[in-house]
């Protein structure tokens, strides 16, 4: 998967956990945090989609990684390129 | 082998079941009753639909709520669409004290306005209050297990006001005589007065059979008259589960919904010393009128009446204690369609023992005794329905214990919660409303986050 499609999962994922939310349009640097309503059951949910759909486990250390779009797909390509979409 | 084994199909069970089921484990549903819902149910009697459990849902969310609190959490945990639970907004409750009558609707303003002209020195106090009371987030910490009466008479000085916020509260969670944990209360009182009542028109069966659609989508499995003889353990672990019938079920983790003591006793653990500590319960009357409550002069959702200036929560030592009680009448939500039938439920404090002690025909002689008595204590706070019954039911402590197996027809759980879910074995957890939240809305959030903690973050 490119960084693209990684965005685009994540997206999915977002959309799916909180869909009182819009998900399409959030900026990348900025820590998802300040821009939705997320506790950490919905992070613990965004670690657990990821599993359930792309067999990607995260260990608990690396959460932080997942702060913000543009680090999650950082910290995902390298995980998930040799993935088909 | 199941990767779960849930111990009761209630609100609790249910959820952690759908949590789990979603993130593809094999699970486990175990009921023994012939039908899901455990406190929160539903029964057909001469072709009428009842529910039984809470009159209402709590934590209402309005279009103007904040994205979080219980029911956002409820709604995005087990993937539900807000328009899935169907909830019609309640028309407006009141309680009741002799000479005074405070109103409240799911807009909080309306509250503070009936206390400001009711009680105009406690105006600024309300607002004191509210800014106390813990937020959902941090719930969990230390203080919560402070008395809330202890924290409530330090704000509210009118002892009265103090009793009518506190009558809702006991009735619609009260694990305890008389008093809360202020945690508690902070999260009673937000979703009471702060986000508020609704019910789906098709009642609460209607959300259960959303949840166990959800679950068996999601390859739940669940076992109707499957209840559980013992759980056996092997070296600090829960190895297998034994039915009633025989048979043995293995899982990994074992959850269960049935209570701390009910599910100690399956463990074969010895009962602790001392007392028992109270268990509060109740009965409730159900009449079924030929007209809506609206037309006999009653638009009350639900009515909260007490006939003293003190409020005695508390195990009656008779069968019942009529000094005070809640009348619901499910007409009286915002529905876009009528109900259909009226409906007027009473329910009032009840002991467990009195009504364990009596024979056969005692126990049907004193049902309808209390059945007038009942109403004929509600009608003190609203108008004179009785030429109007078409039908009447009734439950006691004894159906409630008959039909959930918790101990002494305890609706709330033991007086003593167990908040982190742990045991004596390593891999066997408690949900629903022994762990802590007690209400519709409380025991899903119970299963979903012991689901969470331990069956999920690994």
């Amino acid at each position: 998967m490119t960084g693209a499609e990684i965005k685009e999962a994540v997206v999915e994922i977002l959309s799916d956990i909180a869909p009182d939310e819009d998900c399409t349009n959030l900026k990348e640097d900025v820590a998802f945090r300040d821009q939705l309503e997320l506790d950490s059951m919905d992070f613990l949910d965004i670690v657990m989609e990821l599993r359930k759909r792309y067999r990607v486990q995260i260990p608990e250390e690396d959460y932080p990684q997942l702060a913000s779009m543009a680090s999650t797909v950082a910290y995902l390509e390298p995980l998930m390129k040799d993935m088909e979409k | 082998m199941y990767d779960a084994i849930i111990i009761g199909a209630g609100m609790s069970g249910l959820a952690a079941g759908i949590r789990l089921a979603h993130f593809d484990q094999k699970v486990c549903i175990l009921e023994r009753h012939t039908t899901i819902g455990g406190l929160n149910s539903f029964y057909r009697i001469k072709g009428r639909s009842y529910d039984v459990g809470l009159h209402a849902v709590t934590n209402y969310l309005s279009s103007r709520a904040p994205k979080r609190g219980p029911m956002v959490r409820l709604l995005r945990q087990l993937r539900i669409q807000w328009e899935e639970l169907s909830l019609s907004p309640q028309i407006g409750s009141t309680i009741a004290f002799p000479g005074v009558r405070l109103d409240f609707t799911n807009d909080f303003e309306l509250f503070q306005s009936q206390v400001a002209r009711q009680f105009p020195r406690q105006k600024d106090n309300l607002r004191r209050l509210l800014a106390e009371l813990i937020d959902y987030d941090d719930l969990g910490r230390v203080g919560n297990e402070t008395s809330a009466r202890e924290v409530v008479g330090r704000i509210i000085d009118d002892p009265l006001l103090v009793e009518m916020i506190f009558c809702p509260l006991l009735y619609y969670g009260g694990a305890r005589e008389r008093d809360m944990e202020w945690g508690q209360f902070s999260v009673m009182f937000r979703s009471i007065f702060l986000e508020g009542f609704a019910r789906p028109l098709k009642g609460v069966r209607l959300i259960l059979k959303n949840l166990v659609r959800k679950f068996k989508v999601l390859g739940g499995e669940l076992r109707l008259r499957a209840g559980v003889d013992r759980i056996v353990a092997r070296e600090g672990r829960a190895d297998r589960v034994v039915l009633e019938d025989g048979s043995e079920i293995e899982g990994r983790r074992i959850l269960s919904s049935a209570g701390w003591h009910e599910t100690m006793r399956l463990c074969r653990q010895p009962e602790p010393e001392g007392t028992p500590g109270e268990r509060l319960s109740f009965i409730e009357s159900i009449s079924v009128l030929d007209a809506d409550p609206k037309q006999l002069g009653h638009d009350r959702t639900i009515v909260f009446f007490n006939d003293s200036e003190t409020f005695s929560y508390e195990k009656p030592a008779g069968l019942v204690d009529l000094r005070s009680g809640v009348i619901c009448s499910p007409n009286n939500f915002a529905y876009e369609e009528p109900l259909g039938e009226g409906v007027v439920r009473i329910t009032a404090l009840a002991n467990y023992d009195r009504w364990s002690e009596l024979d056969e025909r005692a126990y049907r002689l004193e049902k309808l005794r209390c059945y007038d008595q009942s109403v004929a204590s509600a009608v003190r706070f609203m108008p004179d329905f009785r030429r109007h019954v078409v039908d009447v039911d009734m439950f006691t402590p004894t159906t409630i214990h008959r039909f959930t197996g918790h101990d002494r027809g305890a609706v709330y759980g033991a007086p003593k919660k167990r908040y982190d879910g742990r045991t004596h074995l390593e891999n066997l957890y408690v949900c629903g409303t022994d762990q802590g939240m007690v209400g519709i809305i409380g025991s899903i959030i119970s299963g979903i986050t012991i689901a969470n903690a331990y069956c999920l973050r690994q």
